[in-house]
């Protein structure tokens, strides 16, 4: 999923300075599953914001609203009837929600309540990791099933660097992704895999290339 | 939850919610009341399967409605009729606690405490100590304001 | 000028037990103090490293200090990482410090920028050390670009080298990619600095069974402690060295402990031209050039070819 965390309320309240009313807006997709932006955290923003500015002595109105997604039109649309009189919508989606709404509603004026991190897995309840870099051409049929994209911190494909030293990457507390590439390997024992060097990546295929699109012509209606 | 109107600090008259699991709290409050121990009258008590049903937005709920002071009692380390229910309470309650501080209203009117249903003093004790140190604490900073707001003649409460 | 081979290279093809040691150049605009260690050095050392902002920290660069090398009448390695440069940059900057004489390169990945002065900074890695390195020798030998354009004249013909560090894990491997780098390329190694001999020595052993010592010239690198302090810091906050215990206890009984810093590097020194598959020394006096010339007198390393 795609894993997001919640921005200081300092940031949020300047980004909310003038406004009288304002749709706060959940989302029930990824950033409920990583705790960040959900219905729930939707209503905890909303009731601190309320509070924070009547001490203010600046009310706030709130109109709180939680889509299904906000990276859909049809559920995005839904906001539609809720815009009357409201000064901004508060989106606590991913950056892709923020930008969703922002561009399902050119009129309106769209912020953001979190701060977008990462694409990761629950690693426990309350522990969220980094798994995929998005870098727009696998290579884990090479690696074990370990990313050396973004697990590396120097994205090696050839890894591990000399800094590597008791399964710790040199860059700490972080674990090194080759000692664990090589251990699967070895158990797997696939280890001769690593013997051949791996050539330059095409970064082009990631956001080295700018912003990219997926098109399934199969599916598309008006095509 | 009724609102409170009256910010006046010298007829200050908290309000305090407690949030009380019905296999401890709840029972010591019973035990309490029959042993006839004195409490303060301005504890109103909201009974809770296990303490570790409140949540962040209760807890703040509360506040926003114009609690002075709100608590909430669990069972002892170890003993939650639900295992981890009063653990996560205690983590609910300092993260409320935190954002109360950021917001104004201050971390310090919310508080958990553990006890064993047999420990009817206690809750009597607890009761106490918690109405003391919102007497101390003063009113609700939001409902100072809406009293100003109310005597200012200006529009009323703005939710 | 462009047709001189690399000294270093003639000299491990004549056989030579070849010295090489290292210049960090400094962190502002004014190269006389790199000409100046060049000069003393000159009698003692073959060929000079230039690091390439070691430690993600900024200095003067890499190819522009193996430019006063050469001025000085020294013989530059320059060392290049993956970390602030993409391919394209890394190309032009071949065929730049070729073009100005310079003919070694030392290919590697780098320190992580999060050690440096400028912890923000977007990292490169576009390439990794052996992507580099396949880079550099596709140049001169092939005669291409990465992108396989050719070059139709004028190619870059480097003598490339890569490091090895038989300190860092996981160990087994360690042999295996120092193969797949020479596979890549790599003609001569430079290894991380030496204190745990026993772990080199498991190293060389490795590394000889597979031939690696008769396809490329490995160079021991050693380092010169100053202080017990210094070693007790390497050995607690550099990942990929390993100090033992042994070594920061000798230091730390010494009187005089720059003077037993440099005793003990001599002997290292010595006792690494007897292992097999040797072939040169790596001297990294870090903020202390002025005593290679000590240390290569004191191991009986003089006079230079």
């Amino acid at each position: 999923m795609i894993v997001a965390e919640a921005k200081p309320l300092e940031e949020i309240l300047e980004s909310l300075q003038g406004m009288s009313k304002v749709l706060v807006v959940g989302c029930g997709g990824c950033v409920s599953v990583c705790l960040a932006g959900g219905e729930k955290e939707a209503g905890i923003l909303a009731s601190t914001l309320r509070m924070k500015r009547e001490l203010m002595g600046d009310p706030l109105e709130t109109v709180e609203e939680t889509l299904t997604r906000q990276c859909d039109p049809e559920y995005v649309q839904q906001l539609a009837k809720k815009l009357e009189g409201i000064d901004c919508v508060l989106s606590l989606a991913c950056g892709v929600g923020v930008q969703f709404i922002a561009e399902q509603f050119p009129q309106t004026w769209v912020v953001p309540a979190l701060n977008t991190k990462f694409a990761g897995a629950t690693i426990e309840h309350g522990l969220w990791e980094e798994r995929c870099g998005l870098c727009g051409e696998c290579v884990l049929a090479r690696t074990g099933g370990v990313c050396p994209v973004i697990r590396c911190a120097k994205s090696l494909l050839n890894g591990p660097c000399g800094g590597s030293q008791n399964g710790k990457c040199e860059v700490k507390p972080n674990e090194c992704a080759w000692q664990l590439i090589y251990n699967r390997m070895s158990e797997l024992g696939r280890l001769e895999l690593l013997l051949d060097v791996a050539g330059a990546k095409d970064w082009s295929k990631s956001r080295d290339g700018g912003p990219r699109k997926m098109v399934r012509e199969d599916v598309t209606i008006d095509g | 939850m009724e609102k409170r109107e009256s910010g006046n600090t010298e007829s200050f008259y908290p309000k305090i919610i407690a949030f009380c699991c019905y296999y401890c709290a709840y029972s010591a409050a019973d035990l309490a009341g029959s042993l006839r121990l004195q409490y303060p009258p301005t504890v109103r008590m909201i009974e809770q399967p296990c303490s570790g049903k409140v949540d962040i937005r209760l807890l703040l709920q509360a506040f926003e409605d114009g609690a002075d002071g709100v608590y909430v009692a669990g069972c002892m380390d170890g003993d939650c009729h639900f295992l981890k229910g009063n653990i996560r309470a205690k983590k609910r309650v300092n993260a409320a606690k935190k954002i109360l501080d950021k917001v104004g209203v201050g971390g310090e009117r919310l508080e958990m405490f553990n006890l064993s249903g047999s420990m009817g003093p206690r809750f009597a004790e607890i009761a106490n100590e918690m109405t003391e140190r919102i007497l101390r604490l003063g009113p609700n900073p939001l409902n100072t304001a809406r009293a100003e707001r109310a005597t200012k003649g200006e529009e009323g409460d703005p939710k | 000028m462009a047709e001189e081979k690399s000294k270093l290279q003639s000299l491990f093809e004549q056989g030579e037990f070849a010295v090489t040691c290292e210049i960090g150049p400094p962190k502002n605009a004014q190269g006389d103090g790199i000409r100046k260690h060049t000069e003393h050095l000159n009698p003692f050392v073959d060929a000079v490293n230039l690091t390439d902002n070691q430690t993600a920290i900024v200095r003067l660069s890499s190819i522009g200090a193996g430019v006063h090398v050469l001025a000085a009448g020294g013989e530059p390695i320059i060392q290049m990482t993956t970390r602030d440069r993409n391919r394209i940059a890394l190309q032009s900057d071949l065929l730049g410090a070729y073009s100005l004489g310079v003919r070694n390169v030392l290919c590697l990945s780098g320190d992580h920028q999060s050690f440096g002065n400028h912890q923000g900074a977007k990292n490169v890695y576009d390439l990794d050390s052996i992507q580099l390195i396949e880079t550099v020798k596709d140049m001169r030998d092939a005669k291409v670009f990465q992108s396989g354009e050719v070059i139709k004249q004028g190619e870059p013909r480097f003598f490339i080298g890569a490091v090895a560090n038989p300190f860092a894990d996981p160990f087994e491997f360690r042999v295996l990619r120092l193969e797949k780098k020479i596979r890549a390329g790599a003609q001569f190694i430079q290894t991380q600095c030496i204190f745990d001999m026993e772990r080199f020595e498991a190293f060389m052993d490795l590394a000889r069974k597979r031939g690696l010592h008769q396809q490329a010239y490995i160079m021991a690198g050693v380092m010169p402690i100053k202080s017990a302090k210094a070693a007790k810091y390497m050995q607690k906050n550099v990942s990929g060295m390993l100090v033992p215990d042994g070594i920061v206890e000798r230091m730390s009984k010494a009187e005089d402990q720059p003077a037993e810093g440099v005793k003990l590097c001599i002997e290292q020194i010595k006792h690494l031209r007897t292992i097999p598959g040797v072939r040169g020394v790596h001297i990294m006096a870090v903020a202390w050039e002025e005593i290679v010339p000590e240390i290569v007198k004191g191991a009986g390393l003089l006079p230079r070819p």
